[in-house]
């Protein structure tokens, strides 16, 4: 059996949960000297990114290196995608290689399921590191990570989260509404109705469009980039607005509850959807959120990489 | 062996490690993940009650340095606890059960991630023979023969041995007869 990571909702509570609880023991390797463990020696991990990023894509290879597997990388502007290669050609050409797990960022919604029924029976584990607005659930484990690191409550159940500005766009926003709700918390989406999705049927979520309503009662703040690069209308009159009626500024920021937390995905539109100096408090877990994000890239590789046999072998000696 | 058997073999097992040691000076003691961890607590109070000093106990989970990953589910139970540099310190490992050899050489590995250790040592409850590496504990609670087909099991009321698959019509595989 292949592992896949394609959204949250495929490891379910259960793989949530162990994910997590691997993440600590990832969270203790990286606080060494040596931050590097042999555990999956000989393996490859490739990251095809047919989009731009930097912290998800170095997030990965650092992970992957961390744990001794070998990497390699994929950009579409260097590679045979220039001359007109198709994307099942790359995969098929790269899979031909010997590789272990695929890392794969698209703008297009989809194409990480699309990956994995090319790629069935390989044994290559595709790993969804972002598909157009659709899912992107790794960030959602270390936001989840983040959370319960980060909170008092040292849990997610039973929290109120707030999910704040460009949902539509995001899938930051739907892998982590999904996430957040599995794990027992009850969210909140934030915004205007031309930013919200046309339809939120299955979302496990209320909606409301004041922020001033509930930013007092909420234990996270989570505030999403105005992907303005996505937007091909005019679906906020203007920034200035936007940031006036959505943003958190430190007028809001001081009437969330004390112990909330702020966090953001990344990269930030600092006054935007957050005050420049909101993103520097001591309750902004946002660098937080990034440091998490490689120990919880490296718990998914290595649920991944080791759960594709169960031979029993004597466990003590 | 009962509770009093193994409590008797760890102020015995204290005793091993102070003399040859020659002390306790960079002495300290690191518990695998799980049976270990316990073992080690009991070891550090022993010494303190011996020799009035406080050793620092450590504990190390190994899974991530197994040679049996992707052949069946390694999962790490804790995060490791080794928060100081080993060099020069003289490391005593600490197991319940001494079996094929393969964790101790997963955390021989794993230690040398922590520095240089003057020596290590090894510490164990049982051994249990059937070795696949060239490894031998240096403090032993108890040697114990047993067959391929059974489990040791040090807990605390004691060590006991069961079978891997208990007999048809015997039940669930539990706690087996002291051994």
């Amino acid at each position: 059996m292949t592992a896949h990571l394609l959204c949250v909702d495929d490891l379910g509570r259960d793989g949530v949960e162990a994910v997590l609880k691997l993440t600590d023991s990832m969270v203790e390797v990286g606080r060494r000297d040596i931050p590097k463990v042999p555990a999956l020696r000989g393996r490859t991990v490739v990251s095809l990114f047919y989009e731009d990023s930097t912290r998800t894509r170095l997030s990965f290879e650092t992970a992957a290196k961390r744990l001794s597997a070998d990497t390699m990388s994929f950009s579409v502007s260097t590679s045979a995608v220039q001359k007109g290669e198709s994307l099942r050609d790359t995969v098929l050409t790269i899979e031909a290689m010997g590789i272990d797990a695929l890392v794969v960022r698209h703008a297009s919604s989809g194409v990480p399921w699309q990956l994995a029924a090319w790629l069935a029976g390989s044994g290559v584990s595709v790993v969804n590191a972002g598909d157009g607005w659709h899912e992107h659930p790794t960030q959602a484990l270390l936001d989840a990570y983040t959370i319960r690191g980060e909170h008092k409550a040292g849990s997610l159940e039973g929290l109120r989260i707030a999910v704040v500005g460009d949902v539509k766009h995001s899938r930051v926003a739907r892998s982590n509404v999904f996430c957040f709700a599995m794990l027992g918390a009850s969210v909140t989406l934030v915004g205007p109705p031309t930013l919200l999705p046309a339809s939120l049927e299955g979302w496990p979520c209320e909606v409301a469009h004041d922020l001033d309503e509930v930013v007092g009662e909420v234990d996270v703040c989570y505030l999403l980039r105005l992907q303005q690069e996505r937007m091909t209308e005019a679906l906020v009159p203007s920034l200035r607005e936007y940031a006036a009626t959505y943003g958190l500024d430190l007028a809001r920021a001081q009437r969330l509850p004390a112990g909330a937390l702020v966090m953001h995905p990344g990269p930030m539109n600092r006054g935007v959807e957050i005050a420049p100096e909101v993103a520097d408090l001591p309750s902004a877990v946002i660098t937080r959120q990034v440091a998490n994000g490689v120990a919880v890239r490296m718990a998914v590789l290595f649920h991944l990489l080791t759960a594709t046999a169960e031979r029993e072998v004597r466990l003590d000696g | 062996m009962d509770a009093d058997d193994v409590r008797r073999a760890v102020w015995r097992m204290a005793h091993e490690i102070i003399e040859a040691e020659k002390g306790l000076d960079g002495v300290v003691l690191i518990g695998l993940q799980t049976g270990g961890v316990p073992l080690a607590d009991q070891l550090a109070e022993a010494l303190k009650k011996i020799e009035g000093v406080d050793v620092p106990v450590g504990t190390l989970d190994v899974a991530f340095y197994r040679d049996d990953i992707g052949l069946r589910p390694v999962i790490p139970e804790a995060p490791s606890h080794v928060p100081w540099d080993l060099t020069d310190k003289t490391v005593v490992l600490v197991d319940d059960v001494l079996y094929t050899g393969r964790t101790v050489r997963a955390a021989l590995n794993a230690l040398a991630d922590h520095g240089r250790a003057r020596a290590v040592r090894l510490a164990v409850m049982v051994d249990r023979g059937h070795r696949e590496l060239p490894i031998r504990p240096d403090v032993v609670g108890k040697n114990l023969p047993t067959g391929s087909a059974e489990v040791v099991d040090v807990g605390p009321d004691g060590v006991t041995i069961g079978d891997l698959v208990p007999p048809p019509g015997s039940g669930p595989a539990g706690p087996g007869r002291p051994a």
